[in-house]
């Protein structure tokens, strides 16, 4: 079947089997590989992505479900000149991330988190990246990178 | 100002931020370009013997290329288990014709052109499997009422060290026995395992997989293939975490590569996360006795400590991790007689290996739970017969009486260290203050001090670094450590950068290359820094030697006047500005420096850890709220990168505390294969770390560093596992095994309080 969406601002259309995860049709039909496959139970959430904005985990989305959608991947995250998002800036800034394979995922969850409640405490961080799983970093700067980057996408008050 | 010491963020990260790694599956190799898809058929019996493996139906589906079972691979003789002390009778076949012995054993290769159609074949393939009595306790296994390998005549893989002497604690004042479990945990690294393989005309296969060390992939896999070593190209990608797990190659990498010779076509494999949790090798797994013997005044003076070691269903690593237990038996104690043993057998469930620690944590798990248990025998607080029992500071070797020699130590200054930092006095006032008011939710509080061996493996051998400038200014430097996290390539530049004045952005490290780095040890054992980082110190030490030496001939000076200078990107006359740069003495002949740096001994970090937990004594629920720790690795090149090594280990020791456990069923079903069942931590589970700086350098290399990816999972382990026991240790519990979840603390309150009613109706 024919599937059209909208990834990082780009249209395609492809044809894929109906039963394509969105996670495989990213990878796999679109190249873009930095969402990653880490588990078969939407444990982990490598493959976190934004769908119309909202986080969701693209193995748990069939691609055809996503037909007609904007889907956002890390890879579209950075401003056209290649300035990095505040969340991937802080992730950097506050080393966290060690392997790098959550974090695409752990990313995109953070913009989303952030988006949702823009000065969460670290309870509410805690709790909000629970979906994201990381082995490496003990989640301490992780945690750390998101409370900063809600400090700098916070507007400037008089 | 030297860049060494400096929180330099990390040169890996751009690319994992905004494209993502490249990860074994995410190669997009023309070589690659329409690559079989294998899909593995993995045993659903625990223990049984294979009556038949029909694989017609497979063969018909659609996309399918081939299925292969044993009976295409008999030129491949049985993997061999690697170690000589190993029953000979125990080996695994590359794919299960007679017997199966775990859930998860590969049977069958199905390789389909399309991903999806190889999970559908996979389906078709039937297997009829004869059930036999599994074995999965240790206890079951040790008495070799079902033989797992008929032809080995016992379950013993291999022992270690002789019984403790019946006479050992004569005259002790108390003496002290508990069993304990240090229990069988998964590594669930988050990329699970990958390999693809091609085989060029030239008559060499390339190697793609995911792997701490390419150069003992290559080794392993041509040994196993028997093809000459020089045929194998192997690469290790950016890699998705290993702790220890993906050290040397899978049986399924050489698979993969016989497969795409077999075939004639590229073949990839990535697995699924339920086969990585039955599959990929798991770490721990000892039943431990420790006894404790002493004097009433807190001075122990015999320990003595009885492992029976889980190697599963194929002895690999594991088997032989319960050597450094033993080594590290009496950790950072002055006990004059330490006597430790052990016996490896195997069970019906996965092989195991090493993980994150490998043997030290496990021996740092017992010496802590007996120091505790002496503790409570004799009334004292556990962090003051801690002090009466520790080794003085000491910086000349010191011989800890079962083979290590430590290097250097201060285990007393991370002990006083940690409880200032973490206020321990106003911890106990609070937890008084609990236990006055019989509050539901009881502070507990553990403390471990702890001394690791770090850089032994493999043992003996050096590690190798080329270092070279070129025409243009940059610099290559070439490392066999491979890194799957650990920030080697911020870390490798800052060490050359340092010695040669180059600036770090101008450095390119490169790793996990058979083809461009021959030789190397890998990373693990926290062996990095300490043996591959102190090599790339060397290469680059003599690399500006080189550059002297043709320095001062360009310049007509003498060599010693001849000093780098930074700013110029070269050499110069010492208070000249005469000089010649880097890229003019590299664009004149070739300036390349290959160098081997080995370490004469292993080092041993050390520290001490501090939590605390509140437990409702309602549910048994424990809620870890704070972890302190002063982790001792040495001299630190970069404490950005050192604190992530204890961030991540503390959070696995944590898991192992208080959330993980493989379980198998009484027939060997496991039932933690996926991650809805087996609960690593998330976030929400924990809290920030609060971390204590503390450095002794050890002598043995010029960097002065000593191991850290360990001693977070070392030193936090005990100290959680113990903060759970302390929380309801006045209701009467003296121990509860790990992972101390709510049932099983919530079952010891019970046990607790049927004695404490017991004793009273007989008052």
């Amino acid at each position: 079947m024919d599937v059209t969406m909208t990834v990082n601002g780009v249209e395609s259309t492809r044809d894929v089997e109906a039963r394509t995860l969105l996670v495989h049709h990213l990878r796999e039909n679109l190249d873009l590989r930095a969402a990653n496959v880490g588990c078969d139970t939407s444990s982990c959430g490598a493959c976190t992505v934004l769908l119309d904005g909202e986080a969701v985990k693209s193995c748990t989305v069939l691609a055809a479900q996503a037909a007609g959608s904007e889907v956002t991947t890390v890879e579209g995250l950075a401003a056209a000149d290649g300035t990095m998002h505040p969340v991937q800036a802080a992730f950097r800034a506050e080393h966290g991330l060690q392997c790098g394979f959550c974090t695409p995922g752990m990313v995109m969850a953070t913009v989303s988190l952030l988006r949702d409640n823009p000065s969460p405490t670290e309870r509410q961080v805690r709790e909000g990246l629970e979906g994201n799983l990381c082995r490496c970093t003990g989640y301490h700067n992780i945690v750390r990178a998101a409370l900063a980057a809600a400090e700098t996408q916070k507007p400037v008050s008089a | 100002m030297s860049i060494l010491g400096t929180r330099v963020v990390r040169t890996e990260d751009p690319k994992f931020l905004t494209t993502g790694g490249t990860y074994t599956d995410d190669l997009v190799e023309p070589a690659l370009v329409g690559a079989l898809h294998l899909t593995l058929v993995r045993s659903p019996a625990a223990h049984g013997r294979i009556v038949s493996v029909d694989v017609s139906d497979a063969l018909a589906a659609p996309g399918v290329v081939a299925v292969v079972t044993a009976a295409d691979l008999t030129e491949l003789a049985p993997i061999p288990s690697g170690l000589p002390m190993f029953n000979p009778e125990m080996l695994r076949p590359w794919l299960a014709s007679e017997v199966v012995r775990f859930v998860g054993e590969p049977i069958a290769a199905v390789l389909t052109e399309q991903r999806y159609q190889g999970e559908d074949a996979a389906e078709l393939v039937a297997v009829d499997i004869e059930s036999l009595p599994a074995v999965i306790s240790l206890s079951d296994a040790a008495s070799d009422t079902t033989v797992l390998f008929p032809a080995a005549g016992t379950n013993t893989v291999c022992t270690f060290g002789e019984p403790t002497p019946a006479d050992f604690f004569d005259g002790c004042e108390v003496v002290v026995t508990q069993d304990t479990v240090n229990q069988r945990v998964a590594p669930v690294p988050l990329e699970t395992r990958a390999a693809s393989a091609v085989w060029g005309e030239d008559g060499r296969v390339t190697l793609w997989c995911s792997n701490q060390g390419a150069q003992q992939v290559k080794a392993q896999v041509s040994g196993w293939l028997g093809i000459d070593p020089e045929t194998v190209h192997v690469k290790t990608p950016d890699v998705g975490g290993g702790f220890g797990a993906k050290i040397g190659a899978d049986p399924e990498f050489a698979l993969v590569a016989w497969l795409a010779r077999h075939t004639g076509r590229a073949v990839r494999w990535a697995e699924s996360r339920s086969e990585n949790l039955t599959g990929l090798v798991h770490g721990r797994g000892q039943d431990q006795k420790v006894t404790i013997g002493g004097s009433r005044d807190g001075k122990v003076t015999a320990y003595a400590l009885e492992i029976l070691q889980d190697a599963g269903a194929y002895p690999r690593s594991g088997a032989v991790l319960p050597t450094l237990t033993m080594l590290m038996a009496p950790g950072v104690y002055a006990i004059d007689a330490v006597h430790a043993s052990a016996r490896s057998v195997v069970t019906n469930a996965t092989s195991t290996a090493a993980y994150r620690g490998a043997g030290r944590p496990e021996a740092t798990a017992a010496i802590e739970r007996a120091m505790d248990v002496f503790a409570a025998e004799i009334g004292m607080d556990a962090t003051e017969v801690r002090r009466i029992n520790l080794l003085a500071p000491f910086d000349a070797p010191h011989a800890n009486g079962t083979g290590a020699t430590y290097d250097s130590g201060n285990y007393v200054g991370a002990l006083d260290t940690l409880l200032a930092g973490a206020d321990y006095a106003a911890l106990r006032s609070e937890q008084a203050a609990r236990r006055d008011r019989e509050d539901v939710r009881q502070l507990g509080i553990g403390v471990s001090v702890y001394v690791e061996i770090t850089g032994a493996a493999p043992s003996g051998t050096g590690e190798e670094a080329q270092v070279e400038v070129h025409a243009d200014g940059t610099a290559t430097v070439l490392t066999g450590t491979s890194p799957h996290g650990q920030g080697h390539g911020t870390a490798w530049a800052m060490l050359a950068s340092d010695r040669l004045g180059i600036p770090m952005d101008k450095i390119t490290v490169i790793h996990g290359d058979t083809d461009l780095v021959p030789s190397g040890g890998g990373t693990m054992a926290s062996r990095s820094l300490q043996q591959g980082g102190a090599a790339v110190h060397q290469a680059a030490g003599e690399l500006v030697e080189l550059a002297r030496k043709r320095a001062a001939e360009v310049l007509e000076a003498n060599p010693d006047d001849i000093v780098v200078d930074a700013a110029f990107g070269g050499l110069k006359v010492a208070g000249t500005d005469v000089g010649v740069t880097y890229a003019d003495l590299a664009a004149e002949d070739a300036l390349l420096v290959r160098t081997t740096f080995t370490a004469n001994a292993p080092t041993f970090p050390f520290g001490a850890h501090l939590a605390v937990v509140e437990v409702d004594t309602g549910t048994g629920k424990a809620v870890l709220q704070r972890v302190v720790t002063v982790d001792d690795a040495g001299r630190v090149l970069n404490p950005l990168l050192a604190e992530g090594q204890r961030h991540g280990g503390i959070a696995q020791g944590a898991a192992q505390a208080l959330f993980e456990e493989v379980l198998y069923d009484a027939d060997g079903n496991p039932l933690t294969s996926t991650l809805a069942d087996y609960p690593i931590p998330s976030a929400a589970e924990l809290p920030s770390f609060e971390l204590l700086d503390m450095a002794t350098e050890t002598p043995m290399n010029p960097l002065g560093a000593k191991g850290i990816g360990e001693s977070g999972t070392v030193g936090s382990t005990p100290a959680i596992q113990s903060a759970v026991i302390d929380a309801v240790s006045h209701l009467g519990v003296r121990h509860i095994d790990m992972p101390t979840t709510p049932e099983k603390v919530w079952l010891a309150l019970q046990a607790a309080a049927g004695t404490a009613a017991r004793e009273g109706a007989h008052a």
